[in-house]
């Protein structure tokens, strides 16, 4: 086991851990409001053309959708059950799993990529490749330019998340966390966890409208 | 001995969200009318609410921590309040707005 590093600023490892957690709280506190301003836009442009966000949202592909939350739910266990193993003192088992929600999370990124790769083919990326003989076709359009822009957003954050977990479950498998000091371990399964919220709340605006009708 | 299983709140909570998916998928599908959006944003607060509550362990979080993390939804509910209560209320939205129609 590592010696546990302790910020000069800090009086002990305790007060250091509720700084970073803290501290993490507050990142991501900005955050929320960061994809809650695209969301209310997706909102107000829903609202005021409901018949066409339900015909755009029927266009996504609902089974990948699925999946992929599947993929990402599954991701945040494998990280909560990391981060309480590091914590009792099971470095190597924490880091196998950080490893395995990489996997994951590379995953959910191949899935994305296949389906842009679709609505490539199907014409419905604006800026792109965009074409619809829809009488909704402003509102398709719309619809379209929040769902790349949410889901380019998102995937930014899941890339930067893969990447921490992977030097983060490094380290673990390292025994570099421990008992007394896994404030990092912690605080990057805040992160995961806060990018499946966000995905959670994509997942329900963008793939679920319109299925009934 | 040290613990290699997840600890069965973790489980039990990792089920439940794979259950509440498939439920809101199955809901999506049904014909609920207008109930078809409130249906799935209910289930999808539930999800977020289990995912911070156990994964993210606000369950055993301090006072100050719970403070912080809500404060960030406490911004976003008051920018989607009088955001929406301006949009929802018009009675009459400007005629521009509707890119559907030709106007």
């Amino acid at each position: 086991m590592s010696d546990a590093p302790l910020g000069f600023q800090y009086t002990d490892l305790r007060q250091q851990h509720d700084t970073v957690q803290l501290g993490m709280w507050t990142f991501l506190a900005t955050e929320v409001l960061f994809f809650g301003g695209l969301i209310l836009a997706y909102c107000v442009y829903r609202g005021a053309n409901p018949s066409g966000f339900a015909e755009a949202a029927r266009h996504t592909r609902i089974v990948i959708g699925t999946t992929n939350t599947a993929v990402l739910l599954t991701s945040s266990f494998l990280v909560a059950w990391a981060v309480e193993a590091a914590r009792a003192g099971e470095g190597k088992v924490a880091g196998i799993l950080l490893w395995i929600a990489v996997l994951f999370g590379l995953a959910f990124l191949a899935l994305k990529g296949i389906e842009y790769r679709l609505e490539y083919d199907e014409q419905l990326l604006p800026g792109v490749a965009f074409a619809t003989s829809s009488p909704n076709a402003k509102a398709v359009y719309l619809f379209f330019s929040f769902y790349v822009v949410a889901t380019g957003l998102h995937a930014v954050h899941v890339a930067v998340g893969i990447a921490v977990l992977a030097v983060i479950g490094r380290q673990a498998y390292r025994r570099h966390y421990s008992e007394r000091y896994h404030g990092p371990i912690t605080v990057a399964g805040l992160y995961w966890h806060f990018v499946d919220v966000v995905w959670i709340f994509l997942f329900a605006l963008i793939y679920l409208p319109g299925r009934a009708s | 001995m040290k613990r290699r299983l997840p600890a069965p709140e973790l489980l039990l909570c990792w089920l439940a969200l794979l259950a509440l998916l498939g439920l809101t998928v199955l809901g999506a599908y049904q014909p609920l009318g207008a109930l078809n959006t409130p249906l799935a944003l209910a289930i999808a607060v539930t999800k977020a609410l289990l995912v911070a509550a156990v994964f993210m362990e606000l369950r055993r979080g301090s006072a100050l921590t719970i403070a912080f993390a809500g404060a960030g939804f406490f911004w976003l509910g008051i920018l989607l309040w009088l955001a929406l209560a301006d949009f929802v209320t018009r009675p009459n939205v400007p005629k521009m707005w509707l890119i559907n129609q030709p106007h």
